[in-house]
């Protein structure tokens, strides 16, 4: 059994704090006056030749969020009449990158906040799996996602709160100014409006949490029970949990973060997070279990589980590259303006960042996990693990930046604090559930097949 | 060697079989070749076989099929006759990239899938036309055949193999190698 030790609440609780503190201090920064960022701007441009590329692309980027200026075109309403003639450009410009500053902090915590609940989220999907599926070897890992999904209902509710505070800042369609000019925007109103997103994100939290609390309900029911029935009740919700979830899945990601670029949709958007999710989760039940062996808490997992878990990791990035291909090249192949900005918002302005992430969350993971014996050297799974973390991480970033801070982008205070809130938080409660039961379920049917695994 | 001898053992279970070759194997025999109807796992850890390399042919087999896709299409594509397809003239392999990434993809996979599946007959040493090494007709059914070649004594062997589960055991003469 796991305890909780005192150093370790003082540690995640200081890890909460230290993130508030910097996050409270990056909020305060960016609440520039107009005067401030013409000075900011000003600064720049005398370092020459790099402002004059950032401008040009947002002036691209102005244009990208007229898009609905575009359509009025069509319906035959003069472009000039839309103001951009109105002020100079220089205050637009001026008006835009204070709004972009002003997003960051909103952002940063999301980005944060959502990645967290995405780890939690894969887990419980990977948990349902093997309940439907009836795995045999993972009842002894059992106990270890059900910690982690424990994150899930206020990883979730948070994540629904920072969309609903930071509005506009984070999600454009929330500006009610900016609906009124923008024709594309009006027609998914029906879809995408405050009420209806609160109303569908409080359904998928709900429907997930009590799926979540009637499996571990039942789960510890059948360590004391003497027949199979709390068993069979798991594998029966566990398989209509799954049908709620991937249709649920994909509606989150399409209104937690596809909306954050209103204009942009892609089909196959929820399965590319679908991916990245279960990638994180696997990867967080494999360190945590390798914690957990390392403290000798964990004897029966032997390194068949770890190479099990590390084929996920390996299979899991893997089906991830394959969709985030799938998603660009179609989309570049086809080559159609309101769909190709998503991507050329990218790779013009996050270059770098973007295709890190790529190496990191494919290549990465597929050379140093192919060897069959590397699957079950702990060190390995830990260097694979991490890095598949921080490229998913990168893979939110990638998400939600460019929508809303577009250029003004960077890893600094904002985006470190949130991480650290987040990542305070998710141990804390994580390892609090740890410490609340065994850590096998030794009631388990399957737990004599699972303890017996050798590959 | 003229010593000597080669007996054949019969089991009828996988299980039976896995044990006795784990005993046979700690009395110092040496087990010259299992026959079985299926493969039965865990059998070649308890025979003390080394890992297959399979997997670094593998390896190197994909190798091979992404350099084939990526100068084959480089010659079709770019260099012999390039097209302009959906407005993207083909004048450069970097910058079509994303459009030969499948073709990349694919034909790694053929050349590994292939050749594994040769490298693995070859080394097995089976090809079309080859006749049948298989001893016993049996083993292709429900019986498990353990090949032994010994020069100790039969006596001990075959008392061994009676208390191992074996349901048969015969004595064979080598073949004569012309």
């Amino acid at each position: 059994m796991y305890n909780l030790s005192h150093r370790f609440k003082i540690f995640s609780l200081s890890l909460i704090i230290l993130g508030s503190l910097g996050w409270f201090y990056s909020y305060s920064k960016s609440h520039l006056t107009i005067e401030e960022v013409k000075t900011l701007l000003a600064e720049e441009s005398h370092y020459g030749s790099h402002s004059e590329q950032v401008h040009l692309i947002d002036h691209q980027n102005e244009m990208h969020h007229n898009q609905g200026v575009y359509v009025d075109e069509k319906n035959g309403v003069d472009y000039e009449a839309h103001g951009h003639e109105a002020h100079g450009h220089e205050d637009e410009h001026a008006e835009h990158v204070l709004h972009q500053i002003h997003n960051r902090p909103y952002a940063a915590l999301y980005v944060a906040a959502f990645f967290f609940m995405m780890i939690s989220l894969g887990a419980l999907a990977f948990y349902a799996i093997q309940y439907a599926s009836q795995a045999g070897w993972s009842p002894v890992l059992f106990r270890v996602m059900e910690a982690i999904t424990y994150y899930l209902l206020p990883g979730a509710l948070i994540v629904l709160l920072i969309a609903i505070i930071g509005d506009k800042h984070i999600f454009i369609w929330m500006d009610p100014e900016v609906v009124a000019h923008d024709k594309i925007i009006q027609g998914k109103e029906s879809w995408l409006n405050k009420n209806a997103f609160i109303v569908r994100g409080l359904i998928y939290i709900g429907g997930w949490s009590l799926y979540r609390y009637f499996s571990r309900k039942f789960s510890l029911a059948q360590d004391k029970a003497d027949d199979n029935k709390n068993f069979k009740r798991n594998f029966q919700i566990s398989a209509g949990f799954l049908v709620f979830f991937i249709y649920t899945e994909s509606m989150m990601s399409w209104d937690w973060i596809m909306s954050v670029d209103p204009h942009w949709f892609s089909t196959l958007f929820g399965w590319y997070v679908l991916a990245s999710m279960v990638v994180s989760g696997i990867t967080v039940i494999a360190l945590i279990t390798i914690y957990l062996n390392s403290k000798g808490l964990m004897k029966y997992v032997n390194d068949s589980h770890l190479h099990d878990l590390a084929k996920f990791m390996f299979g899991f990035s893997v089906f991830w590259a394959y969709l985030w291909f799938s998603q660009f090249m179609l989309i570049w192949y086809a080559n159609i303006p309101e769909e190709v900005t998503y991507f050329v918002t990218r790779i013009e302005m996050y270059p770098i960042p973007f295709f890190t992430m790529f190496c990191l969350n494919f290549i990465f993971p597929f050379l140093v996990l192919m060897n069959s014996d590397y699957k079950r050297i702990p060190i390995f799974i830990i260097m694979a693990g991490v890095i598949i973390l921080v490229g998913h991480y990168m893979d939110v970033y990638m998400m939600i930046m460019p929508a809303t801070v577009i250029d003004r982008y960077g890893f600094g205070i904002a985006e470190f604090s949130s991480i650290l809130i987040f990542l305070g938080l998710f141990l804390l409660l994580v390892f609090y559930a740890l410490s609340k039961e065994e850590l096998l379920a030794k009631g388990n049917p399957m737990i004599k097949e699972s303890e017996n695994f050798h590959y | 060697m003229g010593s000597e001898k080669i007996f054949h053992a019969f089991y009828n279970d996988d299980d039976i079989l896995l044990s006795a070759v784990k005993k046979i194997r700690e009395n110092h025999y040496d087990i010259e070749e299992i026959y079985t109807p299926f493969p039965v796992h865990g059998l070649d850890k308890a025979m003390g076989l080394e890992p297959t390399r399979i997997a670094i042919a593998a390896f190197i087999y994909g190798c091979i099929g992404i350099t084939v896709a990526t100068l084959m299409m480089n010659y079709i594509m770019i260099v012999d006759w390039p097209q302009n397809i959906g407005g993207k003239p083909s004048f450069s392999y970097m910058e079509n990239l994303p459009a030969f990434v499948p073709i990349m993809f694919e034909m790694t996979v053929f050349h590994a899938a292939h050749l594994m599946v040769i490298t693995f007959y070859l080394r097995s040493k089976m090809w079309p036309l080859k006749e049948a090494e298989n001893p016993d007709p049996r083993t292709t059914d429900d019986h498990f055949l353990v090949e032994i070649h010994t020069n100790k004594p039969e006596g001990v062997l075959k008392k061994l193999l009676r208390e191992s589960g074996a349901v048969e055991i015969n004595e064979v003469k080598p073949k004569v190698h012309s």
